[in-house]
């Protein structure tokens, strides 16, 4: 059984093909452990009849020689994605009873490429949050945890947990401001960010919508690259989806960073940063120089209003996107109430827990007549000077390497009443998603205490190609094997 | 704008001038609505026409319908306005039962269409240029019943959706009958151009009246808004009534609050719904979902070539070409199947003679019958007909009005009621003159009261004439003969 557990997808994907394994008995052993490993919390639904159906089907299709690309390999889905007839709550209350009629189209898309749907997975509420914390099912744990239980990371932590507690063996995430390559760098497992507008944004609960991206969590940098070319691809349902054509992923795994230029931003080395981190930063280096790369110091000037103005922008776009969330049409109301603004207030107090009202409230705020221009539309001009940053960057680099967080992995509960320690979290993470531009979190190494770290790699928009590249390098140069203790 | 005279108001302390801006609410003509694939017929069950988009559902995203912007664009193109190229959809956000985003997709700083102009007519025919500030396009909200049920109120999100042009006048406007002038003649463009069927019953068409009133030359006075005005006589009432509020409250001593105000269509009074200070923030911003709306100059002459002939165009050739009076051009050019009724009764006959046959006789009738020109019994070419035998002098003038009156009852040819009745007009010189010297030789004594100089008895000589004739003697013919006999 662990056997099967130890495969990562392109492994498993061979078996299957040459049918040393079946998709039944490999989702059979994933169901297995998603019960075993049950008190890490990752898993808010478990669907175990379709898995096991879609597994038989996926058998079907491979021995009918029509086999999908993931076909039998089987997927958690971030219960931010709707999934048809499937519990969608986006880990709210306001949301707890919520089946949507819908599949979204990323999902679809798994589906359509032969993925078994195992479950939803943990998240922020709203996918607001860096710890998984604000979750209405209480938070994902890190299978990395020791005694004291570990942050998963956010909001993505349940999709980051599975896969690396072998619960799944792919996953989906969404990232807003890191909320992918956060909980993939305290996990030890891959995490990647697109290119804005690769996968639709159709059928995922909205966040933010102009940062929001849709992303793999995978064991492997191969398997991402697996996995992402079944999720992206051009939605006309999604306006802000991308026609461009994705490069071969596969292809580029192969290419090698020899000749290649690797940018270093001197912005990102900040004071009082986790000298493990530095260490690792730097050993990243030497390792894409030994592998044949040349570095590139670049200056990257606008970092440090990054987070500022994403704390901005995302907020306000949320505070829009969640008034919907008004308990007229679906959701969870409050019944006990005088009229038409009590019902709204009651419902959206009992339904939104604390971060959700905080950021409503931020957003609300900075978009008042009197403040839009002080704050959003400053907000949006900070950001077009970071995207200027990167395309200047990008004119003489291929890619760009950081640290992907600023620490490891801490204990459950160490910063939930300080929110804005915890915004800190997505520093290294944010500038890409107010850029548009991919970005991938590799697993390069441990800290003292056995803590998994990972290491960013950015590049230019739709050059997911470059990207993978330099990732697939740094992952055989890191050789990061470890597997979480709590592991199934 | 300098102060017309005529349009000043008296009050008990002196002359007011009203100051009237309008904001027109038309509803595109297009199959579906103006960010999903429902529907945007009028008169479904409640709930029939309604998408997982108009639902608001988690994870829906809005796509532009290009029929809608296509009609946006002629709409502009037929008031002569500023298209621009490049438009912005923002969220105006609010809450509301019937408003099932929490926002409204609008256009706030970049509309679609910018400054162009309406020219009116009234009845003294002086003629007033109205000038448009905008054109922006936006979904419509559904509709709240409140009516349905002791307790609850129903919500039909058939509307919610649907696209609207907000057309935007500037405050060019100084009267009641101007602005029910504006209303038509915008009406009218908009039916020519098929991009709103105008009908201000069903709802398709409304309008927001804002009216202040100042003293000729001083600057602006404080306005008050009438909402949701949706026929031309409630405008119309809405405004003289504020006026005559307005008018009467600052000569009071007291001061217009700015306040939005709602009209009764009971009573034809307004009153106040909601004040300055109680404004809607609406938090506009650009609406993340959607990239900017873009099209080609190109694009927008190729509609420009293919725009209808519209009524102004139509008026004109109407006065330089038939030589009819401006007035009478445009009352016949204000709907559109009026003119082309008009132009094809015309064709080929006295152009003057058959426009006063359709205002007078047609029109007259039509009104008696509380019918219109869609249902009318006398077909264009029979007008036409008709009038053709009156200027070859086959029937007089008067006995026309009977023919038609016949023809309206029965749907024949007037040739044919002319025929049966045997009607024809006599124009035999020799049978005229044995009936005037019927008429002479049995008033002798009016012969000579005539002739001694009571030159007004002339008119009773042609009336017996006329009688004997039973109206069919040619009037013209009966005046030359009986004067030559007179006065021989």
């Amino acid at each position: 059984m662990t056997e099967l557990l130890s495969l990562s997808a392109t492994e498993a994907k061979r078996a299957l093909t040459q049918k040393e394994i079946s998709a039944v008995e490999l989702t059979t052993a994933y169901l297995e452990a998603i019960d075993q490993t049950a008190g890490l919390n990752n898993y808010v639904a478990v669907t175990a009849d379709k898995a096991l159906e879609m597994a038989a089907n996926s058998d079907k299709k491979i021995a009918g020689g029509t086999a999908g690309t993931l076909e039998g390999l089987p997927v958690g889905v971030k219960d931010l994605f709707c999934t048809q007839d499937v519990s969608t709550t986006a880990c709210s209350e306001i949301l707890r009873n919520f089946v949507p009629p819908y599949e979204s189209t990323v999902t679809d898309n798994l589906w359509q490429a032969g993925g078994v749907m195992l479950g939803k997975l943990n998240c922020d509420e709203f996918a607001m949050g860096s710890a998984n914390e604000t979750s209405c099912f209480g938070p994902a744990v890190n299978p990395w945890s020791a005694e004291v239980p570990l942050a998963a990371g956010g909001s993505s932590g349940g999709s980051a947990s599975a896969v690396a507690a072998r619960s799944a063996l792919l996953a989906t995430g969404t990232d807003t401001g890191g909320s992918i390559r956060q909980p993939a760098a305290f996990c030890g497992v891959v995490g990647m960010k697109p290119t804005y507008g690769r996968c639709s944004r159709w059928g995922i609960v909205a966040f933010a919508s102009s940062l929001d991206q849709a992303g793999p969590f995978t064991r492997t940098v191969a398997d991402s690259a697996l996995m992402l070319s079944a999720m992206a691809g051009h939605d006309p349902k999604d306006s802000t989806s991308a026609p461009d054509e994705m490069p071969d992923l596969t292809k580029a795994l192969s290419c090698g960073v020899k000749g290649m230029k690797i940018g270093i931003p001197a912005e990102y080395e900040m004071d009082g940063m986790d000298p493990e981190i530095v260490a690792l930063w730097q050993q990243g280096q030497n390792w894409m120089v030994e592998a044949g790369a040349e570095l590139v110091e670049i200056s990257l000037p606008h970092t440090k209003y990054a987070l500022p103005a994403y704390y901005i922008i995302a907020p306000a776009e949320a505070s829009s996107n969640l008034a919907r969330y008004d308990g007229v049409r679906y959701g969870v109301r409050t019944d006990d109430v005088q009229s038409l603004d009590d019902m709204y207030e009651k419902s959206r107090a009992a339904g939104f827990g604390d971060e959700v009202q905080r950021r409503i409230m931020i957003g609300t705020y900075a978009l008042s007549a009197g403040y839009y221009d002080a704050y959003y539309k400053k907000a949006q001009q900070v950001r077009r000077l970071i995207r200027q940053d990167f395309d200047t960057a990008f004119a003489s680099v291929d890619a760009i390497l950081t640290p992907a967080t600023p620490t490891a992995a801490f204990a459950l509960g160490q910063k939930q009443d300080d929110p804005l320690t915890m915004y800190l979290n997505d520093v290294f993470t944010v500038p890409a998603n107010l850029a548009g531009i991919p970005g991938i979190s590799v697993p390069a190494g441990l800290s003292k205490d056995g803590l998994p770290l990972g290491l960013q790699l950015l590049a230019g928009a739709f050059c997911e190609d470059k990207l993978y590249a330099t990732a697939a390098t740094l992952e055989s140069m890191a050789n990061f094997t470890t597997s979480a203790p709590k592991a199934a | 704008m300098e102060t017309d005279v005529s349009n000043l108001v008296s009050g008990r302390t002196g002359d007011w001038e009203v100051v009237i801006g309008m904001e027109v609410h038309a509803q595109v003509t297009s199959q579906s609505k103006l960010f999903s694939g429902s529907s945007a017929e009028f008169g479904a069950d409640p709930n029939m026409h309604v998408s997982l988009v108009d639902a608001a559902m988690p994870g829906m995203l809005p796509v532009i319908n290009e029929e809608c912007v296509r009609q946006a664009i002629r709409t502009g193109l037929g008031i002569n306005a500023q298209i621009n190229l490049t438009s912005v959809f923002d969220r105006k956000n609010y809450f509301y039962a019937d408003l099932p985003q929490g926002y409204q997709i609008s256009q706030f700083q970049h509309p679609i269409v910018g400054e162009g102009e309406v020219t009116i007519e009234l009845k003294d025919g002086s003629q007033h240029v109205i000038g448009i500030e905008r054109i922006h396009l936006e979904q419509d909200a559904g509709k709240s019943m409140h009516d349905q049920h002791p307790t609850q109120s129903y919500i039909d999100l058939n509307r919610s959706g649907v696209a609207l042009m907000e057309i935007v006048s500037r405050p060019d406007i100084r009267s009641a009958e101007q602005a029910g002038a504006y209303i038509k003649k915008l009406r009218s463009i908009l039916r020519y151009l098929g991009t709103c069927d105008g009908n201000m019953e069903e709802g398709s068409m409304r309008a927001d009246v804002n009216v202040s009133v100042r003293r000729p030359g001083d600057p602006l006075g404080t306005r008050t808004e009438t909402k949701n005005l949706n026929s031309v006589r409630f405008i119309m009432q809405a405004i003289d009534y504020e006026v005559e509020r307005q008018i009467e409250l600052i000569e009071d001593g007291g001061e217009v609050d700015q306040e939005t105000r709602l009209f009764d269509t009971s009573t034809g009074t307004t009153r106040a719904m909601r004040s300055k200070e109680d404004a809607h923030d609406y938090r506009y911003f650009p609406d993340p979902d959607l990239l900017p709306l873009s099209f080609t100059q190109a694009y927008v002459d190729s509609l420009k070539a293919e725009l209808p002939e519209l009524p102004d165009q139509i008026k004109q050739r109407m006065v330089t070409e038939y030589g009819l009076s401006s007035y009478d051009a445009s009352v016949l050019t204000e709907e559109r199947e009026t003119a082309a009724y008009y132009e094809a009764a015309s064709d080929g006959q006295d152009r003057k003679m058959v426009a006063n046959w359709m205002s007078v006789e047609l029109f007259g009738a039509l009104n008696k019958a509380g019918t219109n020109l869609a249902d009318c019994p006398v077909a264009p070419q029979q007008l036409g007909a008709l009038v053709g035998l009156i200027t070859d002098g086959t029937i007089s003038g008067k006995i026309a009005k009977d023919v038609f009156a016949d023809m309206f009852d029965t749907g024949k040819n007037p040739a044919d009621i002319i025929e049966e009745k045997g009607l024809k007009q006599v124009s035999d010189t020799g049978a005229i003159e044995t009936m005037i010297d019927d008429v002479l030789a049995a008033n002798q004594d009016k012969v000579a009261e005539y002739k001694s100089g009571k030159d007004k008895l002339f008119g009773f000589f042609v009336g017996q004439t006329m009688k004997l004739s039973r109206g069919q003697a040619n009037p013209a013919l009966v005046n030359q003969l009986l004067k030559a006999k007179l006065d021989s």
